[in-house]
Formats: C-alpha cells, sequence, structure tokens
C-alpha cells in the first residue's frame, strides 16, 4: 500500500458482496452464506436479523477483521469499492458494543491519533485531525484527559472520533449503543448523525433497537438465518411490510413495547429488606451513594434507576448481602432472614441461596463450571439436596428456558440472550425468596426481553421480592410495581435519592417523585 | 480503573524516560560488582542530594517508596543471621551466626537495595507508560508492534483487577464461598483468564481496525527527542556511580564479589 493513498481518499465507498459467505474456524455451519448485496456509496444503512444471521459477521468482514485462512474460511467476493476490505485499511472504520475493551490509548488525543499513527500520516497533520473529530462527537476534553475517566457513552463517541479522524469513506458500527444507558444512546446517535452528514460516508449500523437509528438511515436490510436476505428497502416500507418475520427475529420496532405485566396481587407485602439512611461503597468508606431509604417487599418488583455513577450496581451488592453497607441501616426482615440474624452481609455464602439469588450485569463473572447442566447444578449441591430433587430442578429449568437442547455446551460458548437465561436460571434452581437483578435486559433483543419480563413477573407472582437495577425505561415502564431514582452524586456532596410509585396503567406520570434529604 | 498514570507537573516528567534508565545503569552494576558499605552509602547520600536539589524530595518519602524502606532492612537482617559467619561471633542459635562479617555483609546488602531500588522507584513514578513505550519504540527502535501491544495489554490490568472483586462476589451469590479456598481461587483465577482473552481479542479487533499491524510505514505523533537535557541526566547518573566507585577505592572497602 502507498503511504497516503488511503488516506487522500475519503469519498464514500461501494460495497458489493457476490455470493460472500465466511465459516468460523471450528464451526461447522457457515455464519453467512451466499449473501448478494450491494450499498451504493453514501447509502445509511441499518442491518437487522436475529443472533445468528450473520450480521456482525458481515460487518467484521467489511472491516477486514474477519482474519487470514486460519481464522475461517471464506466464499464468494465481499468488496469495497472493488477491493477486498484486507487490502483497504482505513478506508472503513469499525466501533464496537464494548465501551471498555475499545480503548486503545491512556490519554484522550492519543487515541484518536492511533489510527493515524498506524496509517502512517505525518506527524505535522495528526493533531488537527485529532481536534477536527474529537469536535465533530462534541467531545470538548482536553487531550491530555484520561480515557478512563469517560462515560459510556464519552468512550463510544471516543472511539467514533477515533474512526473519523482516519476519515473513512465507511462507517461500520457494531451495536454502539447496546450497553449505554438512555443518555449515552442519544450522545452517541446524534453524534453519528452528524458525522454521516458532514462527511457523506456510507454507514452500516447493527442494533436492536430501531427506533433509535430511524432518523439516521435511509435503507434497512434485514438478514435471516445464515446470512439470507429477508428484506431490504426503505426503512417505513420494511417495517410494515415485515413486521411480523422482524419481531419474530427479535427486532426491536418502534413504539413497541413485546410484553406488559399485570398488576400484582393486592395483598399487603411481607418486608424482605429494610434499608434506611444507607450508604452504599464498593471500597469501604468511599461511598458512591448516601442517604438511601428503600424496601423491598415479597412479590413486588423495585427498578433502581438512575444515571451513571449513580451507584445502581453498587446499592445492588449491598441489598444481596454480598458487600458490607457504608453507613446507615440495612436489615432483612424475619421473612426473609429466618433464623438467621437482621445483616445479610454476615450470612454464609449457602445462606444467602435460599435467600436471596443475585444476577450479575455480565453472566460470565458468574459461572462457575463446563456444562450448563453442571453449571444449574451448582446451587442444589450446595444447598445438598438429593439427587433426583436436583435433577428434577434442573430439568424443569431446561425446558422452562429453552436450555435443554444446550444441556452439555459450555456455558462461555453461549449467545449473548443465552448466557442471560442462564444465569438467571441458575439462581432460580435454588428457590430464593428475593432475586437482585443488575441490568437484566441489556443489549438484550426483544424476544429475550420478553422472555425474561415474564419470567420475572411469574416470580413475582409467587411471592419472590424483585430488585432490578435498570436503564430500561421500557422494562421500568412494563414490569416494574415502584421506582427508586439515585441521583448523580454532586460535587458538593448534597446527596440524594428518592422514591416514587411507578403505577401501571398510566406510567407516564412520575411526578410523584419524593426526594429524601442525605 | 487505570494505573500508572503519572503526573505531568512532576520534574523530569518531561524527559526521555529512555535516559532516566538509563541513567540508573552504570550505578547498578558498580554496586553488583562490589559488596562493600562504602560505595552504597557514598551513592545514597549523592542520590538524596540530587533528588532533592532537582524537587523530587517529596517522593523520596512517599508511601509509593515504603516498600524499598521495608524490604531493604528485611533482606540486611537475613544476612546478618545467615550470612557466612567472619571475625567475632556476638550471638549464635540452630543455624543462626551473628558474627563481625555477617554484620558487615548485613549492612553492605541492605544499602546496596536501597541504593539501587530507590531511583529506579522514584524515577519510574516519573515516566508516564505511554511515553516511556514512545521512548522505546522512538529511541531505542524497538518493534512498534511489540511496544505498543504491551502498552495496550497495561490497560486491561485495571480491567482485570475489577473483575478479580466482581468474580469473589459472584461466588459468594453462587453459595461457593464458604469452604475450600485454594480450590476456588485457582478457578477464579481460570475464569478471571479467560475474560481477560476475551477483552484482549476485543481490543486487538478494535486496534486492527484501525489499521494497526498493517504494512504501511508507522508515523508518530508523539515526537520524542532525546537532546541535551537527557545526557545531562545520563552523565549525572555516571558520575554518582564514579563518585560511588570512587569512594570506595580510596577509602580500601572496595571489594569485588568473586574476589
Amino acid at each position: 500500500m502507498r503511504i497516503g493513498e488511503s488516506v487522500a481518499d475519503s469519498r464514500p465507498v461501494e460495497i458489493q458482496a457476490r455470493r460472500w459467505g465466511w465459516r468460523h474456524g471450528g464451526r461447522r455451519e457457515a455464519a453467512i452464506a451466499g449473501l448478494d448485496l450491494r450499498i451504493a456509496p453514501g447509502e445509511r444503512v441499518l442491518l437487522l436479523g436475529a443472533s445468528g444471521s450473520g450480521k456482525s459477521t458481515l460487518l467484521h468482514g467489511l472491516a477486514g477483521v474477519l482474519g487470514g485462512d486460519e481464522d475461517g474460511e471464506s466464499r464468494g467476493e465481499l468488496l469495497i469499492d472493488g477491493r477486498p476490505p484486507e487490502a483497504s485499511r482505513g478506508r472503513s472504520g469499525l466501533v464496537l458494543q464494548d465501551p471498555d475493551s475499545q480503548l486503545i490509548m491512556a490519554r484522550l488525543g492519543d487515541d484518536v491519533a492511533f489510527g493515524l499513527e498506524n496509517l502512517g500520516v505525518p506527524a505535522d497533520a495528526i493533531w488537527p485531525r485529532v481536534a477536527d473529530a474529537l469536535d465533530a462527537v462534541g467531545l470538548r476534553l482536553p487531550h491530555q484527559h484520561s480515557t478512563a475517566n469517560l462515560s459510556g457513552g464519552q468512550r463510544q463517541r471516543l472511539a467514533l472520533a477515533g474512526v473519523l479522524a482516519m476519515r473513512p469513506g465507511l462507517i461500520l458500527l457494531d451495536e454502539p449503543t447496546a450497553n449505554l444507558d438512555p443518555d449515552g444512546v442519544r450522545e452517541v446517535r446524534d453524534a453519528v448523525a452528524r458525522v454521516a452528514e458532514e462527511s457523506g460516508a456510507t454507514l452500516v449500523v447493527i442494533e436492536h433497537r430501531v427506533s433509535v437509528w430511524l432518523p439516521v438511515v435511509d435503507r434497512v436490510v434485514v438478514l435471516g438465518q445464515g446470512g439470507r436476505l429477508i428484506a431490504d428497502g426503505r426503512p417505513a416500507d420494511v417495517l410494515d411490510d415485515r413486521a411480523g418475520e422482524l419481531r419474530a427475529a427479535g427486532v426491536w420496532l418502534p413504539t413497541d413495547v413485546p410484553w406488559r405485566a399485570h398488576a400484582p396481587a393486592p395483598t399487603s407485602a411481607e418486608h424482605l429488606m429494610t434499608a434506611a439512611a444507607l450508604a452504599v461503597a464498593r471500597v469501604p468508606g468511599d461511598p458512591v451513594q448516601r442517604g438511601i431509604d428503600t424496601r423491598v417487599d415479597a412479590g413486588r418488583i423495585l427498578a433502581v434507576t438512575g444515571p451513571n455513577g449513580a451507584g445502581k450496581s453498587t446499592l445492588a451488592l449491598t441489598l444481596a448481602g454480598l458487600v458490607r453497607p457504608d453507613a446507615g441501616e440495612l436489615a432483612a426482615g424475619v421473612a426473609l432472614a429466618g433464623d438467621l440474624g437482621s445483616e445479610p452481609w454476615r450470612w454464609r455464602s449457602r445462606d444467602l441461596l435460599t435467600r436471596i439469588g443475585t444476577v450479575f450485569q455480565n453472566p460470565e463473572h458468574q459461572f462457575l463450571t463446563g456444562s450448563v447442566r453442571a453449571e444449574l447444578e451448582v446451587g442444589p449441591r450446595a444447598l445438598k439436596l438429593s439427587p433426583r430433587e436436583r435433577t428434577a430442578r434442573v430439568d424443569r429449568l431446561l425446558a422452562a428456558l429453552r436450555l435443554d437442547p444446550l444441556a452439555d455446551a459450555n456455558p462461555f460458548t453461549l449467545s449473548g440472550g443465552e448466557k442471560r437465561r442462564l444465569s438467571v436460571a441458575t439462581v432460580l434452581a435454588s428457590r430464593p425468596r428475593m432475586l437482585v437483578l443488575d441490568e437484566p435486559t441489556f443489549g438484550q433483543d426483544a424476544n429475550t426481553w420478553r422472555e425474561l419480563a415474564r419470567l420475572i413477573v411469574e416470580l413475582r407472582d409467587e411471592g419472590v421480592g424483585v430488585v432490578a437495577v435498570t436503564h430500561d425505561e421500557t422494562f421500568v415502564e412494563a414490569v416494574a410495581d415502584t421506582r427508586l431514582v439515585l441521583a448523580a452524586p454532586p460535587d458538593d456532596g448534597d446527596e440524594r435519592a428518592g422514591t416514587s410509585p411507578a403505577r401501571h396503567g398510566d406510567r407516564a406520570a412520575h411526578g410523584t417523585q419524593r426526594g429524601v434529604r442525605a | 480503573m487505570s494505573i500508572g498514570m503519572v503526573r505531568p507537573d512532576l520534574p523530569l516528567a518531561a524527559v526521555n524516560p529512555v535516559a532516566k534508565v538509563a541513567a540508573t545503569i552504570p550505578l547498578s552494576i558498580a554496586l553488583v560488582l562490589t559488596l562493600d558499605p562504602v560505595s552504597a552509602g557514598v551513592a545514597i547520600v549523592c542520590e538524596l542530594i540530587v533528588f532533592m536539589a532537582i524537587g523530587l524530595g517529596s517522593l523520596l518519602w512517599s508511601p509509593r517508596t515504603l516498600p524499598v524502606w521495608i524490604a531493604a532492612p528485611l533482606t540486611g537482617l537475613s544476612m546478618v543471621l545467615y550470612g557466612a559467619p567472619s571475625g567475632a561471633t556476638f550471638w549464635e542459635f540452630g543455624l543462626i551466626h551473628i558474627s563481625e562479617g555477617s554484620l558487615e555483609i548485613g549492612l553492605a546488602t541492605m544499602t546496596r537495595v536501597i541504593a539501587i531500588a530507590l531511583p529506579a522507584v522514584v524515577l519510574f513514578l516519573t515516566i508516564d507508560p505511554t511515553d516511556f513505550a514512545d521512548g522505546l519504540a522512538q529511541t531505542l527502535r524497538l518493534p512498534a508492534r511489540f511496544v505498543l501491544g504491551a502498552l495496550a495489554a497495561l490497560r486491561l490490568v485495571g480491567s482485570s483487577i475489577d473483575d478479580w472483586r466482581t468474580l469473589a462476589l459472584a461466588r459468594r451469590a453462587r453459595g461457593v464461598a464458604d469452604r475450600g479456598v485454594i480450590r476456588r481461587s485457582l478457578g477464579q483465577a481460570f475464569a478471571l483468564l479467560v475474560l481477560a482473552i476475551r477483552r484482549g481479542s476485543t481490543l486487538a479487533t478494535a486496534m486492527e481496525a484501525r489499521g494497526f499491524g498493517a504494512s504501511a510505514e508507522r508515523t508518530w505523533a508523539r515526537r520524542v527527542h532525546f537532546g541535551g537535557t537527557e545526557w545531562v541526566v545520563i552523565v549525572v547518573g555516571c558520575l554518582v556511580a564514579a563518585i560511588s566507585v570512587t569512594a570506595a577505592v580510596v577509602t580500601g572497602s572496595w571489594n569485588l564479589v568473586w574476589s
């Protein structure tokens, strides 16, 4: 590659797939096969499809990062501007889903400059382009700013700036907003819209939640199993004509709420856990939130919401008896504690099993064994249940969560939705009275979302008290019974937390939010 | 979480890290060659004077240097207790012989550890990992792939520390944290490894997507200089080594380890 050739060329890219296919090394089935697709220069395409449709593979293929012959087997042709993507590095830029794993350098400016250095841009030309790119995504921070101190939305905008600085003719986004809070989603979407407008680059974006990207794209392409083309056309046409198929594929159509819960039984609920003026901290003595007053009731779902950094996850860990409260009061009710003391953080690990189940944000943190079945047996074994009872419970869960075909699979090899279902199932195997979920619906497609929501409401109706930390407004509106809002900790230390009822039916009214002084 | 962020306002922070590392080498070689209290003692005095003079005095007593102040006397003590006995014996108990010779060796060892470790720790506190990588790649011309790969990996250490904590909490939540600490830790270490590989491969993809490893000649946005200041730093390092050696030879305590 001649230096500067790809750098100077920032015209929008044309994409051409002819009978293209890719099989990952070690897999029997091709991820994608026989794809015919042409995307004209400057088109902005939303790429939809169920998990397993090979849409990420296509995007990685376009970015030229699928690897060589040892990584998999390629069929047919995939060309950008008539050349293989590997030969046109710098013509395309890729932003991935996980905001944490894409930071390359420790300082903001260096991170944006990284791609330009790799492309051989002369040093004098790099810094003006870095400044332009940061400006385009609206990150107005000093170049020396530490990338570790950025929010999720800022990190994704930084990744976008890094791509943008390379002046690509093709911008590829792989679920760039799936792991962000609502503010972060808007930040990133708006930045992409502005950038696409100004640069005129071809844009291909993958995302389950269609409504986020509809204002930006002018074409929707839907892939079926194995990369079969299901639908292709103007967004409005595709979404109207193919709504049924899209829903079946787990695509989240605009204004859709996949499922709504009925109101809980009006009987008075037992108190499982009560917090008063609670301060929570991951590192003892350094609380991330103070003055929390809340209560977990049997047969009710409490949603904990608030911006990043408000201490939602830390509160979840504290309510789950995993982390000791930093200050204030936290007491388990007799209904939950039974013959144990009222301080859940002092309970033995085994005692937690039948009392509080915790589903972590990242399912992989929870997996202990090499198969789905063994994973489900961990709890029942620790409880010393009889082999017959153990098998019965595990079989029932496998069937209920559609995991039975995967009983012998390694948990780490499951898809995102399957991992999430398994992590919930492992907790249910020991039948806890209280359930703590950290972002249960994060990044899930509409099908998994519906299954999880149904399951959680079923548990509620059986009398389980549920705490769900979430950014997902749809989940709060359609599923939760009460909402606890944690405020971002302001600099002056004036921190508040407020509770408001989230009533069924009329969920739009949250005006009754009650502020509680720290 | 991040590690290795350096305060850019520190003296010497702007000096090429390669020069700072190079400056410590002559003294280290000299002090490894000989085992005597004079050379190392003189070196420590010189180091204290130099660091205070350039405004790094506060770092000398910061908690970051505490390991040096703890480790050095411990190393010295073990030499006092178990070092080869010679001269008058003061106290004996089993394998322990405290003698005139072992006291001397202990003192020489302790001062040596301080004299070598102290400047290394203090100078490293002024070195930003990114600057160090730039220096290795541009001044020493080490391969960019290797240097930048290592630098990116360093950023994953912070995430791994967070992962480890969460893994421990997850084990408590799953009811298996009451017993079997060793087995559990091994399992947890394996899980950490799996997560680290996961993160690493995502990071590698992100780097590759930005043209890392492409065949084009790489340029450097941050230009590394190696000029007058860098040479002065190295000369000061050589001077400290020379003074220490001279003092030891003049006082007759120079004592090559193999003689």
